[in-house]
């Protein structure tokens, strides 16, 4: 019985680790969702390219890994801010399909850029928690997970203290509940635009340089996108901890269907999922409800 | 200069306004008739596949281009008309009913995903097609015993009325008749009742309840006919490809539709004719330029996907009605030469309208 126990310990475990990579994916999209109303297909590839970057500078340049991870993350930032600047922004005003589809050429230019750069093979590279694991009460969990999630809720707490209690932060909030109020108050709203970007630009860094590790530096790496879709259905649209609970909510999913139900169920639960959630709430757990406008 | 002078009502709704465009369209089709009797095999089958192409991009712009409907899962009624196909042969089948009933059972998977749309829209939708794509890319690898999993599966070769069309050049013909057909019905529809309420719906969902319209049963229907054609081209496609497997019908091929009817220009089968074409021709055009790059740049693999990104973004940035608009703009610099004024096709300017609270 006690087996049955561990295993599924370990199970939630790995779930809730999964599960927090994907809140990092997930906050970032909602970041810039809420923001601009845009949603961005393109930020799975911003963590290719950061994790990419990263393999570069650590095995091939041959920087120690504490350097890296600001220097990707101010990279990926500054990218993701012109990336606003020059190209997003020209789209405001026109129908949310146009963001969609913009974003999704941004993210095939991306992903071709990088496998022009980089190669097509798949890479790793080290981090001083590799290979390791720390056993709490008998389940054996790897270090790299730990550092992930704690991670993941530093951030997570840090945006939330900082669209609580800086200007910045609140003026943001402004201008995503209604732009053109927030103009006329002194908020400048084009460039808050795109520093939001740029925000959500180093949480995919991060997110992208702690998940490559784990899994292999490659393209692929994109399809996070997907699941951090699902978990932002699931958690409610444009809620920053929706997308938490949301991300969580799913790697937790995930990880019980591969655990406990039959081959190929990991793949799609995730989906399912999404569109279970779609059709019976469509605004998510944490999600508010609007009335629908005419 | 040319007037839309009409004498009679129904010269408002005519397939074709003006004589000019029968001659224009016939020696078109004339043309497209005649090309597999002078052109190579090779590139007969191309073309046979382009216009694959063609009736899967019509069929996304049913949905999406006259519907409003947004789909980025396209691949999966393509893949469900490509499996059903290749499956009712195996069954023994003949060819001419088997792709019809093929096309029926994508309708049939059509009209399942429709009924989410009548509680979600837009971004939603959006996303609710993607899952779905996903999950039958995985139900058809792990569905042995009917799709033969990730091993993939052999289409047998089509026979019409007796005579085998295996050929390209023969297929061709099939293909050719059959993007004609659809072509001719979606013009057809699109001038009728219901093409003008699925018009309706897509403008405006409240003006249309207002009118009468049923609106959720407009927006069904539409996802039922769109993937019901979509269906179509993929039992043509199933013969072309020859060996079915999953990896045929990925995100990519939904994401290739999408930006076929994008580029093409919402809201016309032109559009998605001409957008299909463009697409089915960009790999060719790339490794055209690849010759002329360095050798190092040239060896790569993302140049196709880095391309196909940036006339997508170029498109949605700088002609947002796609190759449909610039040609409409072109026609009426030609018809209106000394009198044409670019401020008539200019675009109003618009503020950032929100869709949260839609």
């Amino acid at each position: 019985m006690t087996n049955a126990l561990d295993l599924f310990a370990q199970v939630t475990v790995n779930g809730i680790a999964v599960g927090t990579i994907y809140a990092l994916v997930a906050m970032g999209i909602v970041l810039i969702h809420k923001a601009t109303e845009v949603l961005n297909f393109a930020h799975g590839d911003l963590l290719v390219l950061s994790a990419f970057s990263a393999w570069a500078l650590i095995d091939l340049v041959g920087l120690p890994f504490w350097l890296v991870v600001p220097l990707v993350a101010v990279g990926i930032g500054v990218l993701a801010y012109g990336i606003d600047a020059l190209v997003v922004r020209r789209i405001a005003g026109q129908p949310q399909f146009a963001g969609v589809m913009l974003t999704i050429a941004l993210a095939f230019m991306i992903r071709g850029a990088v496998s022009m750069g980089f190669g097509t093979e798949s890479q790793s590279y080290a981090t001083p928690w590799s290979g390791r694991t720390t056993e709490v009460a008998g389940v054996a969990i790897a270090d790299l997970s730990l550092v992930i999630t704690g991670t993941a809720l530093l951030i997570a707490g840090g945006l939330w203290l900082f669209f609580r209690r800086t200007r910045l932060g609140v003026a943001m909030q402004a201008a995503s509940q209604n732009q053109l109020a927030a103009h006329l108050n002194g908020v400048r709203v084009k460039r808050l635009n795109s520093l939001v970007w740029a925000l959500a630009g180093v949480t995919a860094a991060i997110a992208g340089m702690f998940l490559a590790p784990v899994t292999l530096v490659d393209t692929s790496l994109w399809l996070i996108t997907l699941k951090a879709l699902a978990a932002i259905v699931l958690g409610g649209f444009g809620s920053l901890p929706g997308a938490v609970l949301g991300g969580v909510l799913i790697g937790l999913i995930e990880q019980y269907a591969g655990g406990y139900m039959p081959d190929g169920f990991r793949d799609i639960a995730p989906y399912v999922v999404l569109i279970a959630a779609l059709i019976l709430r469509p605004r998510g757990i944490l999600g508010e409800a609007h009335g629908r406008r005419v | 200069m040319r007037f839309d002078y009409h004498t009679r009502y129904a010269q408002g709704f005519a397939l074709l306004r003006h004589p000019s465009d029968w001659l224009a369209y016939g020696s078109l089709l004339a043309a497209l008739l005649v090309l597999p009797l002078v052109a190579s095999t090779y590139l007969v089958g191309e073309l046979g596949y382009v216009l694959i192409l063609c009736i899967a991009a019509m069929g996304l712009m049913t949905l999406t281009g006259f519907t409003g409907q947004v789909s980025l899962g396209h691949a999966s009624f393509v893949a469900i008309g490509a499996y059903a196909h290749a499956w009712l042969m195996a069954q023994g089948v003949p060819f001419a009913a088997s792709v019809p009933l093929a096309a029926l059972i994508a309708a049939v998977a059509g009209l399942v995903v429709g009924i989410p749309a009548i509680r979600v829209h837009g971004l939603y939708l959006a996303m609710v097609t993607l899952a779905f794509a996903i999950v039958v890319e995985q139900v058809i690898g792990h569905w042995r015993s009917v799709t033969g999993g990730y091993m993939g599966m052999v289409v047998a070769t089509p026979r019409l009325f007796g005579w085998s069309v295996g050929s390209p050049r023969a297929f061709y013909y099939v293909c050719l008749a059959l993007c004609v057909l659809t072509l001719v019905v979606l013009a057809n529809l699109m001038r009728s009742g219901l093409g003008r309420a699925m018009t309706g719906v897509r403008d405006s969902e409240a003006a249309a309840l207002a009118l009468g319209i049923e609106v959720n049963r407009v927006k069904v229907g539409a996802f039922g006919l769109s993937a019901g054609i979509t269906g179509l081209a993929g039992a043509l496609m199933a013969h072309h490809i020859g060996y079915l497997t999953p990896d045929a019908f990925t995100l990519l091929l939904s994401l290739d539709l999408v930006l076929m009817v994008v580029i093409g220009g919402l809201g016309s089968l032109r559009g998605a004719i001409l957008g299909a074409v463009l697409i089915s021709l960009l790999p060719n055009a790339v490794s055209a330029l690849k010759s002329l790059l360095p050798t190092a740049m040239a060896r790569q693999s993302g140049l196709e996907i880095f391309v196909a990104g940036l006339v997508l973004a170029l498109f949605v940035l700088f002609e947002p009605t796609g190759l449909n608009g610039r040609w409409l703009k072109l026609r009426a610099l030609f018809e209106t030469f000394p009198l044409y004024r670019r401020d008539t096709f200019r675009r109003q300017k618009t503020y950032m309208k929100s869709e949260r609270n839609r």
